[in-house]
């Protein structure tokens, strides 16, 4: 049963009923993404890799930091900041990009964000495997708190849907963001400490930093992977939180904005 | 119980507002006063109902509000005032392989699709047979569609939405497209469709096909309801109204 005004959907019955949309979206974005590349899949694993080894070269002959096993370093904040760009830069556009579906069929809106986002956390699995590669060819000892990664993997999941979601339905309106977005995600990368220590930066920007969410996500996984250590209560509070928050501004923007989504497309 | 209510419903757009797309337009437009004018209504007051079963026809001239009336009942839009119920499964026919990916071959399209309606994997496998064979595609299953003529298209896409179950079977002008044949094979599986029990709402300005598909029609001008009732009746009133020259 539909009703197009009066009552809301019932989001969780429209929520089970395009789940497997939301698989046939996936799928497609993964089987299109490397189609006709000789290497396929490999990608995945081989461009956090490449991209790893020149970070390397340039951050330890130009630029030094005092950072034990530089490498892992590296490739486990980067890995976890490629997927929140890729994954928020292609869910922004899904809902534009779907433009020609979204006039024509009834669908409900945010499977085109979320399924972004799926399709470039698919992609971050894959990557873990050249992280896994670096700990091996580095020597790195092996924790059994490894074993508890997908805890803030999860959790950035969910604040990346969060935010996928909202900026879909912002671009819909203000296309301007698009391009607004590129300047914003490298100002943020800057602000994330991935080829820098926290410990380097002047102790009144320390604090500053600690608002940034990505820094807790990817603190946590280096804790996880690298130091062995469980990650103290202030971290996972602020990994939980800023997921939550994320999710529910997120949905709820969307919520009340796509409404007229039409109009704009 | 009806199967689509349609109560008092006016759909406004914007004329204005759909140009503006930039921040310093709508900023300069906001100083000017401008962004709420042209209001231009492409329906106005329009009520009826649909029993299950019966076979309607929404016909008008160019611009007459007929594609945002079926737009409105499938759900892609929601009216400005008034509400349209619906109460069942609705296969909307409105452009044919709307959803296509042109990267994948017809067999992920048909699941793609599929899953746009609403149907899961295990469901369009049991009707993809039917789907292909009625496409007359078996040659050209794992080609990319991007490949395909229009016409094969619009062919896959019809067959897709008429072979999975639906309540009501929504169509825009969709049977222009096709050769004569498979306009022939798109007709008796409306027919079909129908004497099954679904309900069928077509939109046309082909009268012919009007009368030989529809038993009743709703003509809508200039966004106002003007006729209600039988098909041949509504549809003379309307070839006489256009002869008329208005």
């Amino acid at each position: 049963m539909q009703k197009s005004t009066g009552q809301l959907h019932n989001s969780w019955h429209n929520f089970s009923k395009y789940r497997p949309l939301i698989r046939e979206l996936v799928t497609r974005d993964l089987k299109v993404k490397y189609r006709r590349s000789v290497l396929g899949y490999m990608w995945s694993i081989l461009n956090p890799l490449l991209m790893m080894l020149l970070q390397t070269l340039v951050f330890s002959y130009m630029f030094r930091f005092d950072i034990p096993n530089f490498p892992l370093y590296l490739i486990c904040g980067n890995t976890l900041f490629n997927f929140f760009n890729e994954s928020t830069n292609m869910g922004m556009g899904s809902v534009l990009g779907n433009a020609s579906l979204i006039k024509k069929v009834y669908v409900p809106k945010f499977i085109f964000p979320i399924s972004r986002v799926v399709s470039s956390f698919v992609n971050l699995l894959f990557s873990l495997a050249a992280i896994l590669l670096v700990m091996l060819i580095t020597r790195s000892p092996f924790y059994w708190t490894i074993l508890l990664v997908w805890a803030p993997l999860l959790l950035l999941l969910a604040f990346c849907c969060g935010m996928a979601v909202l900026l879909s339905a912002l671009a819909v309106y203000f296309r301007d963001l698009q391009y607004l977005y590129g300047i914003l995600t490298m100002a943020w990368m800057y602000a994330t400490p991935l080829f820098y220590p926290i410990s380097a930066l002047p102790p009144f920007m320390v604090p500053v930093i600690k608002l940034n969410p990505l820094y807790h996500y990817i603190n946590c996984m280096r804790c996880l992977v690298m130091y062995g250590t469980l990650p103290g209560p202030n971290t996972w509070i602020a990994c939980v939180g800023s997921a939550v928050v994320m999710m529910g501004v997120g949905l709820a923007a969307f919520r009340k904005l796509q409404r007229n989504f039409i109009l704009y497309l | 119980m009806s199967i689509i209510q349609v109560e008092d419903v006016s759909m406004r757009f914007n004329l204005a507002q759909e140009k503006t797309e930039t921040l310093k337009e709508y900023t300069v437009k906001l100083l000017k006063h401008q962004l709420f004018f042209n209001e231009f209504y492409a329906l106005r007051d329009i009520s009826f109902k649909i029993e299950p079963g019966e076979s309607v026809a929404l016909i008008g001239r160019n611009g007459s509000g007929k594609s945002t009336m079926l737009k409105l009942i499938a759900g892609v839009m929601y009216p400005t005032t008034g509400s349209v119920t619906v109460n069942g499964e609705i296969a909307p026919l409105i452009e044919l392989g709307a959803g296509f990916d042109l990267d994948l071959t017809a067999r992920e399209n048909v699941f793609l699709n599929g899953a746009v309606l609403g149907h899961d994997r295990a469901y369009m496998q049991e009707h993809f047979q039917n789907i292909i064979d009625f496409a007359e595609l078996w040659d050209f299953v794992d080609v990319p569609v991007k490949n395909y003529s229009s016409g094969m298209i619009a062919r896959l896409g019809f067959s897709i939405a008429t072979e999975v179950r639906a309540d009501i079977l929504a169509c825009d002008e969709i049977l222009s497209v096709g050769d004569f044949m498979f306009q022939q094979k798109c007709h008796q599986r409306m027919e079909q469709m129908l004497s099954g029990g679904t309900t069928l709402l077509f939109v046309s300005h082909d009268i012919n096909q009007v009368k030989q598909l529809c038993k009743r029609a709703i003509w809508i001008d200039h966004g106002h309801l003007r006729g209600d009732g039988p098909a041949e009746e509504v549809c003379n009133a309307y070839v006489a109204a256009m002869e008329r020259g208005e």
